[in-house]
This record gives structure tokens, C-alpha cells and sequence, in this order.
């Protein structure tokens, strides 16, 4: 594994992050509007031509899940460095999709089974007695971000996201160990900032507070209307204004059912939102958001170690 | 606080143990399952007090609530022991896989005062909750057809190991996919008069169906279609899709929106003549706790609030699954059967030439004798229905 970002060196979070769910089908408004767009970006190119749009409109992080086909556009970000020489990834693992119908299909050992190396590990699984030692939780779990990881080589990944389907799965089960677990392996390993993507901001800080995660970087949905805000906007605020987090806000515009300006406007006034991750699917909306940023927030690229 | 515990920890179990121990009035005492590998790490790194064995769980601890997300064919013996020892009951969908068994156990659970509840969460989900609220208010007149869907992709090649492969087990998509829209089609028609036309067809699996079709008669002349597949690979993840029609109008509701095309004059409140359509975002009550969806939590929350104040009515109780069982046990016993007017039928009028009869699949060819002993069953279950009506008339 090559050496990833360095968060020394790379003190910037960049205010407006570009995401993914556009590329994959995934609209919380529409399976009609999920599946054109599924149609739309069939084919690799048509993924690269609204990046391109996105990176030449200044656009330098990539915030993306790690779908196989995110893998390909890694291929494409190595085999042109000086078409991209300042993109960067935030990979958001892992695709639960991908391990969810394993499951269905196979039952969680024998998932685990498909995606863990034979290592050893899983020889107490296959007895179905013994319980996991710590470190051979820390051991498989390292082999799960390993192969997420792999096809970032060589690539920028300053931050590294746990999707909140898990986040608040192990919230939600108070398995609290498995926070530092991912924490210690993202750092040591990658040299990069864990990220926690999370429905739940209040529960989830507590918890985060109460592992000993300081000043913790986490993306959970920010929206004027509340929506999936759990816990209820007026705590998210308090949250916002009283504790010790770098916030990265989802879902700003609802799934459009908050006009853009005045989603933008109403995300842009909340205290200490260090970015703004949204995607677009056209040039002239990805220039549209990009601009209603600028407007309404001032003060330039949020620093990752905020006080 | 209610002391609850969860028993089987799937992808199912595990998502309700997290939504449990995360609701502020429920404190989840024990878990229960057969693998002692997820109850080590479970034990280990939650605290929580884990069993193999659920006699031994409920012996030992004092507990309000059960949920149960075990393999289907196991609901009804574990039902049948968490009701005997007076404990409130969640359990996963569908209910029972004969239906006798589910008619049995709702009227034990109600005869003990027990709050009862099966994990039909699409009444959960806001878009579906919408289409209920229309046709309750009758806001497109008199219901004359339902076109119940659901898609996904599960089972795309020939393998499988798990019990969702094993029709004994209650796997395939009748009880894993179809059930779904079929429960609600019956929250919004009630249940079946007959059903006709059942196709349970395979397309990759040896053992069980992977596509559901059917047309369901209700009374008045309303039918329902049903058009199932969990072999769709076209869908990212299973979609549930309902169409109604009736004399003043149309809705279409998937969990993301539901659209209804009113064609009268006075439409209900915030609604207009032609088409209006409702997104999740205004369709959605906030939950306490989010985790792939507010209907996950929305249906715990019920339970846990009803076992509170032991409130035996409410959403998917044990006697609404079992219109749904007993729907489903209809569709298997007239897939059996297969076409009712054949080519040979259609054409004896027309010419004596002797047409042969198709190829009837392996599906059809079921004995006799397990059609003969299903109608028995059904027989018993209507006496057994007709006795909870004359307690009930006691009461």
C-alpha cells in the first residue's frame, strides 16, 4: 500500500466536497428519477465528463463510496496526474450493498467468509463456539478496510468515511470498541483522518465523546426542513453551537425539497459547518450550488484542525 | 422501561437489537441465537447477556417483550412458547407458514391480553401510510383495482446456501418479497374471497420460487394483481409498488412518494384536481432513532409504546398477518393447479383434432393428497375463526 495523504501536510478541508449518489441510482426522492439517472451514467464516461465539470469548476475532493465502479475511475485519476494534480478522495466504506446481499445470500459467516482472506481468522467463526480475542477483531476488521482501500493505491485520501448504515448500526448496538478500532487503523495505516457518516449526531457525538475520539470529523444530514435529522433539528443546532466536532453537512437541499438558495442560504448561517458535500448531475447545477457557496459563506476553506 | 429481547440475530435480528437499544423506553435484557460466534462478540464488546437456548433465556430472565427475527418456519413454535409464558410478542414476517398455526397462536395471545405485532414495515413507511389515509377518505372514489409490485435482486444465479433458499424453511419470494405488497393489499382491500391465476415460477432456484404472480378477488367485483420477482437485477435494491384505481381517480406510492391523479372537483385538504404528488421528505414523522429507514423504527416504537400501556389494538397485530398467511397459503394451493381454461378446453368446441396437453412444471405436480390436507387445514381454520368470533361475542 503506497502512502496515502498526510494530514500535516494537508491542514485544508476544502469547503464544498463533490458526492456520489447521482452516479449510482441513489435519489431519496424518486425511484423514477434513481433509475434515469442510473441511465444516464451507464457508461464510465459519462461519470468522468460531469467530474471533469465538477474539478474544472474548482471542485477538488471527490467524496465517494467504494463501489467497484469507483475502482475504475481510480484507474483513470493514477493514468492522468497532470489532467487531475490536486483531486483527492474521500472514500466512504463500506459499499453495504455489496456485503448485505452477501449476507442474504449466504448468512453473515458466510459472508464474512466470501469477503475475508483465509487468514485464520474466522477458524473460530467455522467452529461456531469460540468468541473473537481483540486483536482478531482488530485483524479482520483491518482486512475489511484493506480491501476497501486497495483500489485507492497510490491516490490521495486525506479522509477516510465509515457510511452511516454502519455508523449507526454500531451505534445503535453501543459497540463501542469498533469507533477506535477504525480511528487507530485509518490513522496508522493510512495516515488519514477517520470520518463518521451518521443519521443520528447527537447519540453518535456522546458516544464519540465517551471512546475518547476527540474533535472528531463528522457528515450527517444539515437541512432547513430537519429531514433525517434524528434527534430533532433544535438539538442538531445546540449540537452545532456547544460541541467540539468538524461538521460536514449532507443532504443540505432535502432531496430538492428545499429550493437551492434558500437551502444553501439557511446551511451557510448554522455555526461551525466546516463543508458542504452535495452532488450534481450536470455541469450547470454543479456550477449553481457552487456559486449560491460563495455567496452566502465568506470566509474562504475551513481548516480540518478547527479548534 | 421495557424489558425486551431480541432472538436471531440476522441482518434483521441485528437491526432491531440496535433500533431496541436505542429507544429511551425499551432496556434490551438478552439476546438469543444458534451462532455462539456472534454471541461472543456480541456479549464481549455490548454487554449484553446473551443465550443459546430461548426456554433457558426466559427462565432465567424477567422480561416484558420478545422479538423474534429467527427463520420463518421457526415463528410459530417460538411464538407459541414466548405467548405461554405471558410475554408480549413482536415477530418477523411473514407470520406463521400455515396459516392454522397463526390463527391458533392470535387467539391464544388474545385470550392472555398480549400485545402481539408481525414486521410488516411498509405500513410504517409515510408514502404507503398517504395511499391508506386517500382510500380511507375515499379521495378516488369506489377502489376497483390494485396492482401490488415488488422487485429486487436477490437471487441472481444458481446458488444459495442460506434458509431463504429452502422452502421448508420459508424461504423464497412468496414469504421473503411478495408478502410484502400482498400484506398491503390486504390492510387496504382486506382479505381475498379466492385468488386465481398464481404462478410461482423458478428462474435461478432449485427449491423455491423466484417470481410471484396472481390475481386476488375481493368482494364487489375489486381485484388485485400481483407481480413479484426478487431475480431483478435492473432494481438496486428491493422496491415495493402499489397502483390503485378507482372511480375518482389513481394512486401510485413506492416508499419514496406517493402520486394520485383526483379527477374530483373537491378534493381532500391540501390536495387538487389532477395530479399531486408527495415525497418522503413531508410524508416521514422524525423517529427517534434513524437506521436504514424511519419505518424500521417506527414499527419498534409502536410495539414498545403499546407493551407500555398493554394496548392490544394497533398496526400489523397477529390477526391482520393472518390474513395474510392465509392469502398466501391460497396462492400456493392455486399455483397447484395451473391454468383454469386450457388450449385443449378452448379448442374442443372448435375441433375434434386432439390437442395435447402442456408440460406441467414440477410446481404443479404436487400430490393430491397435500392439496386434500391443505383444504382440511382451512376448513379447521374457519371453524377455529368462527370460534374467536363467538368469544369474542361472549366478551
Amino acid at each position: 500500500m503506497s502512502p496515502s495523504g498526510n494530514i500535516s501536510e494537508e491542514p485544508l478541508m476544502d469547503r464544498l466536497l463533490f458526492g456520489d449518489n447521482q452516479f449510482f441510482g441513489v435519489n431519496h426522492m424518486s425511484e423514477e428519477k434513481a433509475r434515469s439517472q442510473q441511465m444516464q451514467f451507464q457508461d464510465m464516461s459519462a461519470i468522468l465528463d460531469v467530474l471533469d465539470d465538477a474539478y474544472d469548476l474548482g471542485l477538488r475532493t471527490f467524496m465517494c463510496t467504494t463501489h467497484d465502479r469507483i475502482g475504475e475511475l481510480c484507474d483513470v485519476a493514477r493514468s492522468s496526474p497532470d489532467r487531475y494534480p490536486d483531486l483527492q478522495f474521500h472514500p466512504c466504506m463500506p459499499y453495504a450493498h455489496k456485503y448485505a446481499d452477501a449476507v442474504t445470500e449466504n448468512g453473515i459467516i458466510g459472508a464474512m467468509r466470501r469477503f475475508v482472506p483465509d487468514t485464520g481468522y474466522l477458524d473460530a467463526a467455522r467452529r461456531g463456539t469460540a468468541s473473537l480475542a481483540r486483536k482478531e477483531i482488530n485483524g479482520l476488521t483491518s482486512l475489511l478496510i484493506d480491501a476497501e482501500m486497495k483500489m485507492f493505491e497510490g491516490l490521495r485520501t486525506p479522509v477516510v468515511w465509515l457510511q452511516n448504515v454502519v455508523v449507526d448500526l454500531l451505534l445503535g448496538l453501543g459497540f463501542k470498541d469498533a469507533f477506535t478500532i477504525f480511528t487507530e487503523h485509518i490513522r496508522s495505516r493510512y495516515g488519514a483522518e477517520p470520518g463518521f457518516i451518521t443519521m443520528n449526531l447527537p447519540a453518535l457525538l456522546d458516544l464519540l465523546d465517551e471512546v475518547g475520539i476527540e474533535n472528531p470529523l463528522v457528515c450527517a444530514n444539515i437541512n432547513k426542513i430537519g429531514f433525517r435529522m434524528s434527534g430533532g433539528i433544535e438539538s442538531y443546532r445546540r449540537a452545532l453551537e456547544t460541541r467540539s466536532f468538524r461538521a460536514v453537512a449532507m443532504s443540505v437541499f432535502a432531496s430538492g425539497a428545499i429550493p437551492p438558495d434558500e437551502a444553501v442560504q439557511w446551511v451557510c448561517e448554522q455555526p461551525n459547518i466546516t463543508s458542504i458535500v452535495f452532488g450534481a448531475s450536470s455541469r450547470r447545477n454543479i456550477r449553481g450550488t457552487k456559486e449560491l457557496v460563495d455567496r452566502y459563506w465568506h470566509d474562504g476553506p475551513s481548516r480540518t484542525g478547527r479548534p | 422501561m421495557v424489558r425486551v429481547a431480541v432472538v436471531g440475530l440476522g441482518k434483521m435480528g441485528l437491526s432491531h437489537l440496535a433500533l431496541l437499544n436505542a429507544h429511551p423506553d425499551a432496556d434490551v435484557v438478552a439476546v438469543c441465537d444458534s451462532s455462539g460466534y456472534l454471541l461472543g462478540v456480541l456479549g464481549k464488546y455490548t454487554g449484553i447477556q446473551t443465550y443459546a437456548d430461548i426456554n433457558k433465556m426466559l427462565a432465567a430472565e424477567d422480561l416484558d417483550a420478545v422479538v423474534i427475527a429467527t427463520p420463518s418456519s421457526l415463528h410459530a413454535p417460538m411464538v407459541r412458547t414466548v405467548i405461554a409464558q405471558g410475554v408480549h410478542v413482536f415477530c418477523e414476517k411473514p407470520f406463521c407458514l400455515d396459516d392454522s398455526d397463526g390463527l391458533e397462536l392470535a387467539l391464544a395471545a388474545e385470550r392472555a391480553g398480549l400485545v402481539t405485532q408481525i414486521g410488516y414495515h411498509n405500513r410504517f413507511v409515510g408514502a404507503f401510510r398517504e395511499v391508506k389515509r386517500l382510500l380511507d377518505a375515499q379521495a378516488i372514489g369506489r377502489v376497483t383495482h390494485v396492482l401490488a409490485e415488488a422487485y429486487g435482486p436477490v437471487v441472481l444465479r444458481q446458488q444459495g446456501s442460506t434458509w431463504r433458499s429452502k422452502k421448508t424453511e420459508g424461504g423464497g419470494c412468496l414469504y421473503d418479497y411478495a408478502a410484502h405488497p400482498i400484506n398491503l393489499v390486504n390492510w387496504f382491500l382486506g382479505e381475498p374471497t379466492g385468488v386465481g391465476g398464481t404462478r410461482l415460477n423458478k428462474v435461478f432456484s432449485r427449491e423455491t420460487d423466484d417470481e410471484v404472480l396472481s390475481t386476488l378477488y375481493f368482494e364487489n367485483d375489486v381485484s388485485s394483481q400481483v407481480s413479484v420477482s426478487w431475480s431483478d437485477e435492473s432494481v438496486r435494491k428491493m422496491t415495493t409498488k402499489i397502483t390503485v384505481w378507482g372511480t375518482g381517480g389513481r394512486i401510485y406510492a413506492d416508499r419514496q412518494e406517493c402520486q394520485a391523479f383526483i379527477r374530483s372537483d373537491q378534493p381532500l385538504d391540501g390536495y387538487r384536481k389532477g395530479w399531486n404528488v408527495r415525497y418522503t421528505t413531508e410524508l416521514s414523522d422524525p423517529v427517534y432513532f434513524y437506521l436504514r429507514g424511519e419505518e424500521y423504527s417506527a414499527q419498534l416504537d409502536h410495539f414498545i409504546c403499546r407493551v407500555s400501556s398493554v394496548t392490544v389494538d394497533g398496526e400489523n397485530t397477529f390477526a391482520s398477518a393472518v390474513q395474510t398467511d392465509r392469502t398466501l397459503s391460497l396462492m400456493i394451493e392455486d399455483a397447484v393447479k395451473g391454468a383454469s381454461t386450457t388450449a385443449t378446453t378452448a379448442m374442443r368446441g372448435v375441433t375434434t383434432r386432439e390437442v395435447s396437453t402442456p408440460d406441467r412444471s414440477e410446481d404443479q405436480s404436487r400430490p393430491r393428497a397435500t392439496v386434500r390436507l391443505q383444504r382440511q387445514a382451512r376448513l379447521l381454520a374457519d371453524k377455529v375463526l368462527a370460534t374467536i368470533d363467538r368469544w369474542r361475542d361472549r366478551k
